[in-house]
């Protein structure tokens, strides 16, 4: 339904006036207003492409995103473009949008999103599609790409959900797969070219030619048949001018792409309250879960010098007090060891402080983490075991001994840390109840280990457990996922033994999720097309916020699947539950991230009999396919080198 | 567990104490108290204001708020003091801290506290003068004012996040003068003088007085600003608390 107020001449003009008398009736009105440091607003008129970047989710998780931060710098640096940040807006602004007829804008300039040539949209979980509804919806742009009109803005898909974007696919014009750095470059020059020639061909057109470089997936130029059993039969192009199969886009040399340079300094509490460094992309520690170390392969290393200048440059424009060094596995960084003794040599008598996400379960990263607290308070630590037993971890290929765990967080409770937190799975592949109940005797040994380390009894330590969720273009994108009930049903009888032993008992925290939001998750991660339907209906229904539980609904999406996904013949339990055959026609075939299908097979074989694989960084490759299809290659180090000496920070 | 303690020498100590008046204006006035604080705490680095610094594994720099205005309240007349651990010329820390502000938190004065008025500065907080923009006629305000300081105290709740709370309206109001906007007769500017007590009686309190005791109420969300905080003199004015005049020798 278009927006009745706009008229055309005066579409990009802000809300804002319209909107401030609102904000003093809806909670922390600062999330809406921008003004943030750092945060650009060019001239309209001066430049030919407009692009609105959306984080669906709230300002406080969507602000410190890097994808965005990182797209909005990059396109906000040229010429010919201007980039603006929209978030979803809560429940209570939302309503009060709708009475007064103002339309999903910009907090940057306030400008309707409807405005825009692109709207961006990062998506990087799932339970954010109803919040792309909303905010579609809000803008007076049709929900379905069909249904829009030449001046609607393209909406464009891109993140680690855009691996899939089949169960939005109707929703969205394009998706992106991979690195966005270089392809935003590339589709604005394709949509400055095409406005600079007068629009030639309208819209189709556009998406035509977006189509053609090869990169860019417009699902409407797919065709999907399925089988009378329900599953595919078959995605196929339904024109000359576009690839049969997509490919993902991977940029090659993270130092010449420092980004963000100027992080975005929000006035409003979010959620990192730090400055991010990026310090290597990919991962290739062969998790068989982990969508991300799959999807972003191979490894590339930022270099320490290009590091060094990032965390020096980006303090100085923000004031932030803390660094995060951000990657899959940051450990694994090939000169991790200098880079954190001499960037905390660099930082010793200021008071950054930082910190480095930690999953690694071995003696070296207690030695980085005593690195980066030299002068700090040493409160907790995170390892990631992920699985309960030894046989689960080989299944999954993350392979830690029970001794080497004890090991080390031994040695971090003598070291001083007081906590120690461990992050488990429930619901992986061949998982019983015994898998998941060693979790229990894991971290009642954990207790026994600290407090012999330190001869206190005033050890702590905290055990967080999420569902698994089979991903695609995964090893486990064949498997079942477990049933809320089997997931329930273990978490019950987790929390009965950890708390068995009230001696250790009371010094463990247990922190879950119950199965109901992972099914969900399961069912828009592993879909196909038919899943729109039931994402419009969640969403009529009342759907928001989905990632947030005292939002979400499992009854809502339970009655919505039943009510669009039966009469087609599927299911719930058909996209969630049903481990798939080795032939079965997957619903992201067509998409490439490079990864061999036959590889992903025969891990997915080996996991099953519990064969674990290694890292190509430090054996052979084991030709899972992304470096010669992609023409790519692994980048690390070590280089040798040194941070560049810093003249302003330099001790004396 | 043996506790580990800091290394190194204990924090510099304090040399220098500047106030300092800021301003919330435009749409930064939605910046809630504790977003301030997070941001000049932020500034303070980035202006590497030479800050004296507490003790221990988080050491916070010293820096007392006093009084501040509700979320979504503009303000002129907001203040803090600032501990250095060197001495800085008062101008000069207040142009570069407010350089590092963003547009709409604009830092207005600092001042030395050995050239401020003596005393604590929370107490010499007494009052702030308010000034309200609402859509409402001049004469409809006036007439519900009146009723309102007709009352010796006028009681009204206020629900907060520990629930309700009561707190009388009228007896801290010194004074309130009426006039139409300049420019549109369908709207009034009123200034009032309120004084400062425990808990706090904001603008919005007193509307829900007024509405309460005279039926009134604006056709829209009312704009406040605060113009002045400070003591109060003898013809019930808010003085400058910074203003070196005051100053007792």
């Amino acid at each position: 339904m278009p927006v009745a107020w706009v008229s055309v001449s005066t579409r990009a003009d802000s809300l804002f006036e319209r909107l401030e008398p609102l904000l003093a009736q809806v909670s922390k009105p600062i999330q809406y207003v921008g003004g943030e440091l750092n945060a650009r607003s060019k001239d309209w008129d001066a430049v030919s492409v407009r692009w609105a970047l959306m984080y669906p989710d709230a300002y406080e998780v969507g602000l410190p995103n890097q994808g965005v931060q990182i797209l909005y710098e990059v396109i906000n640096e040229r010429d010919d473009a201007l980039a603006e940040r929209t978030y979803s807006v809560w429940p209570d602004l939302e309503a009060l949008m709708r009475r007064d007829n103002i339309s999903q804008f910009t907090v940057d300039s306030h400008r309707p999103v409807g405005a825009f040539d692109v709207l961006g949209v990062s998506l990087s979980t799932e339970l954010g599609y109803t919040n792309l509804l909303t905010a579609l919806d809000l803008a007076g742009i049709a929900l379905r790409a069909a249904d829009r009109g030449e001046s609607d803005p393209i909406v464009l898909a891109g993140g680690h959900a855009a691996f899939n974007p089949e169960p939005i696919a109707e929703f969205i014009d394009a998706a992106v797969l991979g690195d966005g750095e270089q392809v935003v470059g590339v589709i604005t020059d394709v949509i400055r070219e095409f406005k600079a020639a007068g629009s030639p061909g309208g819209r189709d057109e556009l998406l035509t030619r977006l189509a053609e470089t090869g990169g860019i997936y417009v699902p409407r130029f797919y065709d999907v048949s399925y089988r009378p059993d329900g599953q595919l039969a078959a995605v196929v192009p339904n024109r000359d001018r576009v690839p049969p199969r997509v490919t993902k886009h991977t940029v090659m040399d993270l130092d010449e792409w420092p980004y963000p340079k100027t992080p975005l300094v929000p006035l409003a509490e979010t959620v990192h309250e730090r400055m991010s460094v990026e310090i290597f992309r990919g991962c290739t520690r062969g998790c068989r879960f982990c969508q991300a170390g799959m999807i972003t392969r191979p490894v590339r290393e930022r270099s320490i010098e290009g590091i060094g200048a990032m965390v020096a440059q980006g303090l100085a424009a923000t004031g932030f007090e803390e660094v995060g060094l951000l990657s899959l596995s940051s450990a694994d960084h090939s000169e991790i060891a200098p880079l954190a003794k001499q960037l905390a040599d660099r930082y010793e008598q200021s008071r950054v402080s930082l910190s480095l996400p930690s999953t690694r379960v071995d003696a070296f990263n207690i030695d980085l983490a005593n690195e980066f607290s030299r002068n700090g308070r040493r409160s907790g630590l995170t390892f990631a075991p992920e699985g309960g037993s030894e046989r689960l971890r080989r299944v999954i290929n993350k392979m830690v001994s029970h001794e080497d765990l004890i090991r080390t967080v031994s040695a971090a409770y003598s070291q001083g840390w007081r906590q120690v937190k461990l992050y488990f799975m429930c619901g992986l592949p061949t998982e019983t109840d015994e898998d998941v109940l060693e979790i229990a005797a894991m971290a009642q040994d954990v207790i026994r280990a600290g407090r012999a380390a330190t001869g206190s009894r005033d050890i702590r330590a905290t055990v967080s457990i999420g569902g698994f969720v089979p991903k695609p273009h995964t090893p486990f994108q064949w498997a079942a996922q477990a049933a809320v009930e089997v997931v329930d049903d273990r978490l019950r009888k987790l929390r009965a033994a950890i708390n068995a032993d009230k001696s250790l008992g009371r010094n463990i925290g247990m922190r879950y999720h119950d199965g109901q939001p992972s099914l969900i998750e399961g069912l828009l991660s592993r879909g196909d097309r038919r899943v729109a339907g039931v994402i419009e209906a969640a969403w009529r229904a009342g759907g928001r916020f989905d990632g947030w539980s005292e939002h979400f609904s499992y009854e809502r999406w339970v009655n919505a699947a039943e009510q669009v996904l039966v009469p087609l013949g599927v299911s719930l339990d058909f996209f969630t539950t049903r481990e798939r055959d080795a032939d079965e026609v997957l619903p992201w075939d067509h998409l490439d991230s490079g990864l061999d299908k036959q590889w992903l097979w025969d891990d997915w074989q080996d996991a099953l009999t519990g064969y674990e694989q290694d890292d190509c960084r430090w054996t052979p490759c084991f030709d899972c396919g992304v470096c010669p299809s992609m023409g790519t290659d692994i980048q690390i180090g070590p280089t040798g080198r040194s941070l560049l000496p810093l003249l302003s920070n330099r001790q004396s | 567990m043996a506790r580990r303690q800091p290394e190194g020498p204990p924090p510099a100590p304090i040399v220098q104490r500047l106030r300092i008046q800021y301003a919330k204006r435009g749409r930064l006035r939605f910046t809630s108290h504790r977003d301030f604080a997070r941001a000049f705490e932020r500034s303070l680095r980035r202006a590497e204001i030479p800050m004296a610094y507490s003790a221990g594994f988080h050491p916070h720099p010293k820096i007392s708020y006093v009084g501040a205005a509700p979320t979504g309240v503009g303000s002129e007349a907001e203040y803090l003091e600032i501990a250095l651990a060197e001495r800085r010329d008062p101008e000069q820390v207040r142009a570069a801290i407010d350089a590092v502000l963003p547009p709409g938190l604009d830092m207005v004065a600092a001042v030395d506290v050995e050239d401020c008025p003596p005393g604590s500065f929370p107490e010499q907080m007494q009052a702030s003068h308010w000034q309200l923009d609402m859509a409402a006629p001049a004469s409809q305000v006036q007439a519900a004012f009146d009723q309102l300081l007709a009352c010796e105290s006028f009681m009204v709740e206020r629900l907060t996040k520990d629930g309700r709370r009561s707190l009388d309206a009228r007896a801290p109001i010194v004074s309130v003068s009426v006039r139409t906007d300049g420019v549109d007769p369908e709207r009034a500017t009123i200034g009032m003088v309120v004084r400062q007590v425990t808990p706090t009686v904001r603008p919005d309190d007193i509307l829900t007085a007024l509405k309460s005791v005279a039926g009134f109420a604006p056709s829209e969300p009312i704009r406040a600003t605060r113009r002045a905080q400070g003591p109060l003199d003898d013809d019930g004015a808010v003085v400058d608390p910074l203003n070196t005049t005051l100053k007792v020798m």
